[in-house]
C-alpha cells in the first residue's frame, strides 16, 4: 500500500455530502516525456511546445480533482522532461518515489524499456508511440496504450477511402523505420478493406533542414517530379511519421489527386476543431488553461489521467491492484468526447477509440465508418482484433 | 401566415392523434443547427411558424401557464424568451456562459440553468431577470431536474459523473450521487419518490431513491442487432400518472419504455435518427421525440406506445416542449 497515501486533512470544499466521513486518498501519477534532438518540423505551426502533453495532464488532473473533491480523493501529477540518455534514471526516480501511474511520451523502443523497468511496481500508459509492435510481439502486461496504433490510424483512413470508392492507392513511404512500420499498416489496411496499392515509392530522407527561407521554390519542382508517372491511382497515401515530406505533397503531386495519410486527410486522435459529442467544452476548458489549442499528445495524456480518475471514482479509493483490475475489466468505460464509451482491449492493452479524419481546419469525418460492422464493438474494426493479435500478455 | 395555417385542423391523417379541441396545442422544437425554433400545430402537425434570430438553441421549456417559451441559446450565452401566442421575443435572461439545459421551478420561477463551460448552475429570477445565485458543481454540468415540491433541483455533471442535489432555498448542495459515465438528464416521478438519471456513455438509467439518495437499480438496455455502445440514454420523461418512463436512446434510434412499478424495460419504439430529447403533449396522451440526425420529430401515442408519425422540422432538432393554446 505504499502507493496510497491517505492524508487526514479536512476538506475545504463546502459542497461535500454532510455527515459522510471521508478519508482522503491521494493518487500519484507522473507524465514522463522524452525530448529527443532532431530537425524541426516542416511547418512552424507544428513546432513542439514546452508544455506538450503536460497541458493535457494539467486538465486531466483538474478534471479528476473535481470528482475527487466530492469523493475525498486528491490527484497529484508530476511532469518530467527527459532526454533519451536520462529517461531511465528519471523513470527509476519516479518508481523509487512510489509513483504507480506513469504516462509516457516516448518512442516505441524507449516505451518498452520503461515498461520493463516499471515491472509490477507501476502501470505504464503509452500516450505517445503508435508502433504496432508495442501492441504485438513487444507487448507488456503492465503497459496500456491510450495513443491509437498505426494499424488503427491506417484502418480509420482506409475505411473512409473505401467508403469513398477511392480504392487505388499510390503509397509513398519515408525512409525512417517508423515510416516503414506505418507503410506496413497501410498495406495491411488496404488488404483488410479491399483497396489496392497500385504504386509504391520511398521518399529518402537525405538530411538537411526541413525549413529554409523560400524553400517552396525548390519543393514546387521537386514534388511533381517525384510523383510523376505513377500507375493510375485515386489517392496518394503518405506514410511519413518522421515528418520529412508529406506536408509538401498536397497541390504538388504530378497528377491532380487528393493526398491522405500523413498530410491532407489525416487520421488522428484529436484536433482543435473537433466539436462533436461535447468536445467543445473540452476544447474551451483546455484553451482557457493552456492559452493554446490542444495537440494529440495533450488529449492522449488527458485520457490516461482520466482512466486513473475514472478507476479511482469507481473503485472508491481502491488500491493499486483494485485499480488495475478495474481498468482492465469489462466494467471499465471512459467518456472521452468520441461519442461512445472507450475501454481497453484485453488482448493487447490498447484503448479502443474512434479516430478523427482531419482536413486542415476541420474534422472531415470520424471512423469507424458506419458501414463496417463488427460482432463485438464497431471500434474493433480499427486496428488489431483479438484473433490477429501477436501479443501474449 | 401563422394564423392562416392554424385553421387547418381537419386533416385526415391527424384525426387519430387527439380529440378535436377548438384551439390546437402548439409544439415548439429547438433546432440546434438551424438556429431556430419550429412551431407546429399539434393537431395538424403542420409547421405554423419558425422563430429565428438565435444561435445554437438547445434546452427549451415553457412557463407553467404555457404562455412563455424559454430557450437556451447556447452560443448567444443567454436564455431567449418568447411569447407562445405571438412568437414575439421578450427580454432575454442572463444565463452564464454556454447554457445547455435548464429547468423551471414548478411555480414558474426561478429558472435553474446548467452552464457547461463554467461548471456552475446559474439561478435566474425570470421576473426581475436577475441572477440569484451561482452554484459550483462538477465538470460540464448538463442535466437539470426539479423535485415536484420544488425543494430540490438536481444537476448532472457529465465529466464528474454525479447528480448534485441542490436545495432551492439555500442554493447549497445537499447530496451528491455518483452515477455512470456522462449523465445527461434527470427527472423525478410525480410523487417525488424516485429520481431517474440517464448516463449516455455508461448506457444506464440510475434509479435513485430520493429518501436515502441511494441508487436502488441501474436499468440497462438491449436491442437485438444494435451494439451496446450505440445504446446511449439521453432524454427521459415520466408520465403524469407515474406509471411509465420513456428514455431516448440516442444513436440507437429507439425510445425505451420503462414500467416504473417493476423498473423493467417493456418496449423499444423505433423513431428517427439520434433521438435526443422528449416532451409530452399538455394532456399527456402523446410524446414528442426530437431526432437530431433525421431532422424530424416522432409522435408516440402513450396509451398504445406506438409511433404514429414523424414530421420534418428544422436542422438538428434538439429539444421540444408542447403547450396548450388559449
Amino acid at each position: 500500500m505504499k502507493y496510497l497515501t491517505p492524508v487526514a486533512a479536512g476538506l475545504c470544499l463546502s459542497v461535500l455530502v454532510p455527515g459522510v466521513a471521508l478519508a482522503e486518498v491521494e493518487y500519484r501519477a507522473a507524465v514522463l516525456r522524452v525530448d529527443a534532438p532532431g530537425p524541426l518540423p516542416i511547418s512552424r505551426m507544428d513546432l513542439k511546445t514546452d508544455d506538450l502533453g503536460f497541458a493535457g495532464a494539467e486538465l486531466g488532473t483538474a478534471d479528476n480533482a473535481t470528482t475527487g473533491g466530492f469523493m475525498g480523493q486528491t490527484f497529484v501529477t508530476e511532469t518530467v522532461v527527459a532526454s533519451p540518455e536520462t529517461v531511465e534514471a528519471e523513470m527509476q526516480k519516479l518508481l523509487d518515489a512510489g509513483v504507480t501511474y506513469i504516462v509516457t511520451l516516448a518512442d516505441a523502443e524507449t516505451t518498452v524499456k520503461l515498461a520493463d523497468l516499471a515491472g509490477d511496481q507501476a502501470l505504464v500508459f503509452n500516450a505517445g508511440a503508435s508502433d504496432d509492435s508495442l501492441r504485438g510481439a513487444n507487448c507488456r502486461a503492465n503497459l496500456l496504450h491510450v495513443a491509437p496504433s498505426d494499424a488503427m490510424l491506417a484502418d480509420a483512413l482506409a475505411q473512409y477511402l473505401v467508403w469513398k470508392k477511392w480504392t487505388n492507392w499510390f503509397l509513398i513511404e519515408g525512409s525512417h523505420p517508423e515510416d516503414q512500420a506505418l507503410a506496413a499498416a497501410y498495406r495491411r489496411a488496404a488488404e483488410k478493406f479491399g483497396a489496392r496499392i497500385v504504386e509504391e515509392r520511398m521518399y529518402e530522407d537525405t538530411g538537411g533542414a526541413r525549413r529554409t527561407d523560400s524553400g517552396h521554390v525548390q519543393v514546387q519542382s521537386q514534388m511533381p517530379v517525384f510523383t510523376q508517372r505513377a500507375a493510375a491511382h485515386d489517392v496518394v497515401v503518405a506514410a511519413d511519421h518522421a515528418g520529412v515530406f508529406a506536408d509538401w505533397l498536397p497541390y504538388h503531386t504530378w497528377d491532380a489527386r487528393p493526398v491522405a495519410g500523413s498530410a491532407g486527410l489525416v487520421p488522428e486522435s484529436w484536433h482543435p476543431a473537433h466539436e462533436a459529442w461535447g468536445a467543445t467544452q473540452w476544447q474551451t476548458r483546455f484553451e482557457k488553461q493552456a492559452n493554446r489549442t490542444a495537440r494529440d499528445e495533450d488529449y492522449q495524456v488527458w485520457m490516461a489521467l482520466r482512466v486513473i480518475g475514472e478507476a479511482a471514482t469507481r473503485t472508491n479509493g481502491g488500491d493499486f491492484a483494485a485499480m488495475k483490475d478495474f481498468i482492465l475489466s469489462p466494467d471499465f468505460n471512459l467518456a472521452a468526447f468520441k461519442g461512445q464509451s472507450l475501454s481497453f482491449r484485453d488482448w493487447d492493452g490498447q484503448l479502443r477509440q474512434p479516430v478523427l479524419l482531419t482536413a486542415g481546419m476541420v474534422v472531415a469525418s470520424v471512423s469507424p465508418q458506419a458501414e463496417f460492422l463488427h460482432q463485438v464493438s464497431q471500434m474493433d474494426t480499427l486496428g488489431i482484433d483479438r484473433p490477429e493479435t501477436e501479443c501474449s500478455r | 401566415m401563422g394564423g392562416k395555417m392554424m385553421k387547418l385542423t381537419a386533416l385526415a391523417c391527424c384525426t387519430m392523434l387527439t380529440g378535436s379541441p377548438v384551439w390546437a396545442d402548439k409544439i415548439f422544437v429547438s433546432n440546434e443547427k438551424g438556429n431556430s425554433v419550429t412551431v407546429l400545430d399539434a393537431d395538424s402537425l403542420e409547421v405554423i411558424h419558425t422563430i429565428e434570430g438565435m444561435q445554437r438553441p438547445r434546452g427549451i421549456t415553457a412557463s407553467p401557464d404555457g404562455k412563455v417559451i424559454y430557450v437556451c441559446a447556447s452560443d448567444d450565452n443567454l436564455v431567449r424568451v418568447y411569447d407562445a401566442a405571438t412568437y414575439e421575443e421578450l427580454p432575454s435572461l442572463p444565463s452564464g456562459p454556454d447554457p445547455e439545459l435548464f429547468v423551471l421551478h414548478p411555480s414558474g420561477n426561478p429558472l435553474f440553468i446548467a452552464n457547461e463551460d463554467d461548471n456552475i448552475v446559474t439561478v435566474v429570477d425570470v421576473e426581475t431577470r436577475q441572477v440569484l445565485a451561482e452554484v459550483p458543481v462538477g465538470v460540464e454540468p448538463e442535466g437539470m431536474g426539479v423535485s415536484p415540491d420544488g425543494k430540490i433541483v438536481v444537476n448532472t455533471s457529465e465529466t464528474t459523473n454525479m447528480a448534485h442535489m441542490i436545495d432551492t432555498e439555500t442554493y447549497e448542495i445537499v447530496a451528491n450521487v455518483l452515477v455512470d459515465s456522462r449523465p445527461r438528464f434527470a427527472e423525478y416521478t410525480p410523487d417525488g419518490s424516485i429520481l431517474f438519471v440517464t448516463a449516455e456513455i455508461g448506457g444506464t438509467v440510475s434509479v435513485i431513491d430520493t429518501a436515502s439518495n441511494e441508487i436502488t437499480k441501474k436499468i440497462t438496455f438491449e436491442v437485438a442487432g444494435i451494439l451496446p455502445e450505440a445504446l446511449q440514454p439521453v432524454g427521459l420523461r415520466v408520465t403524469a400518472d407515474g406509471t411509465k418512463a420513456y428514455v431516448a436512446l440516442g444513436p440507437a434510434n429507439r425510445v425505451a419504455v420503462i414500467d416504473i412499478a417493476s423498473l423493467e424495460v417493456t418496449d423499444y419504439l423505433l423513431v428517427g435518427q439520434r433521438v435526443w430529447q422528449l416532451g409530452f403533449s399538455p394532456d399527456g396522451k402523446l410524446l414528442y421525440t426530437t431526432n437530431g440526425n433525421s431532422n424530424d420529430i416522432s409522435v408516440i401515442d402513450t396509451e398504445t406506445d406506438e409511433v404514429t408519425v414523424s414530421v420534418p422540422v428544422g436542422e438538428q432538432p434538439w429539444g421540444v416542449v408542447a403547450v396548450k393554446s388559449e
